[in-house]
């Protein structure tokens, strides 16, 4: 377990490097998980150790979000004051993202399979 | 005997110890109630959590900051955590090449119409500029959404509380929506849940099926990565 949790904190390690010295835009915990995912793709998959460090890492997960959730105490005042906007923007779009995402791949599932 | 209590609250309050400990102990009750109610997705664990935390901290005039001087080691593990994913994301990748084309069109279209649809709609609510930005990663998984809220001048505690919010409405939405849009195929259903509500909506997915999960878990990933390599570039042309 330390091994594998050293290896993913050395992945973040780089990523954090490279997003910072080269200013990228991108997270550098998502760099790192770029640079292993092309690992595992060259390596043939992850060992043992890693596979199950990883599954108990994001096993759980919900447990990681809570102090940022927690977060929400400083910014009740920005909710009072904007609750209707958040509230429509989250509802619309979460009902408009499940919808035209499974319709475009319905669409071209179709054609795919017309054209086989 | 008042003092010496007061003297163990002047402790315990400056201490890391009681933010970390409370912390594990209400994601312990959570996920208790959370399997008390069957699995649920209204009595998701991280809402029920924080709820118990922010009245707590409310109780006892408890700044955030003294909080998070404990909670800030759990907090930490969100970057392993999503270096962790590159796991799961490489596991399911293999399974794709059959569905290639609708993969890459429901993922390049739904990753856009989630961070478009959020900001427009809030926008025109007359939203903060702040909150818009904030609101832009809202379907990305926790850790890259708050690093990309970060990045963009949005705020990142409130992108977590949007994220989260976000991943409850698309679990409880999803399989309804789905049936009236007569969508049928498992695939699919699990990576539009995927794109639209991460973590929480793939959580959902896999009681579906295990078809529904693995995608949405591809899903989750993808979107995860791609939101984070293309929203810095589209934020100015949001402005």
């Amino acid at each position: 377990m330390i091994a594998a949790l050293s290896q993913l904190l050395i992945f973040q390690l780089i990523g954090e490097i490279i997003a910072r010295g080269l200013e990228l835009p991108v997270p550098g915990p998502v760099i790192g998980m770029l640079l292993l995912f092309l690992t595992l793709m060259v390596r043939n998959g992850p060992k043992p150790e890693l596979q199950s460090t990883s599954q108990n890492l994001l096993q759980h997960l919900s447990l990681l979000f809570i102090p940022a959730g927690t977060g929400v105490i400083v910014h009740l005042h920005r909710i009072a004051d904007e609750w209707l906007a958040l509230l429509l923007s989250l509802l619309v779009s979460t009902v408009v993202t499940l919808a035209v995402t499974a319709l475009v791949m319905q669409f071209f599932n179709a054609r795919q399979s017309a054209g086989e | 005997m008042a003092p010496r209590i007061n003297d163990l609250w002047v402790y315990l309050s400056a201490s890391p110890l009681l933010g970390l400990t409370l912390t594990l102990i209400a994601y312990q009750a959570a996920c208790w109630i959370h399997r008390r109610a069957k699995f649920s997705p209204l009595a998701n664990p991280v809402l029920i959590a924080v709820s118990a935390l922010v009245a707590l901290l409310t109780v006892t005039g408890t700044s955030y900051q003294t909080y998070f001087d404990g909670a800030q080691f759990v907090h930490f593990l969100l970057g392993p955590a999503t270096v962790a994913l590159a796991v799961p994301l490489y596991t399911q990748f293999r399974r794709v090449r059959a569905l290639l084309v609708p993969v890459v069109a429901g993922l390049l279209v739904g990753s856009f119409t989630a961070v478009a649809s959020a900001v427009l709609v809030a926008r025109f609510f007359g939203a903060s500029l702040a909150t818009q930005l904030s609101l832009a990663p809202k379907s990305v998984t926790t850790p890259i959404a708050m690093g990309v809220a970060e990045r963009i001048g949005g705020i990142p505690s409130l992108t977590a509380v949007l994220v989260i919010t976000t991943g409850i409405l698309g679990a409880v939405i999803g399989r309804y929506l789905f049936d009236a849009l007569r969508i049928r195929d498992a695939a699919i259903r699990g990576f539009a849940t995927g794109i639209t509500a991460h973590g929480i909506g793939t959580a959902r997915a896999f009681q579906e099926s295990e078809q529904a999960g693995a995608f949405a878990a591809l899903a989750m990933g993808m979107n995860g990565l791609i939101t984070a390599l293309l929203l810095p570039v589209l934020v100015p042309l949001l402005q």
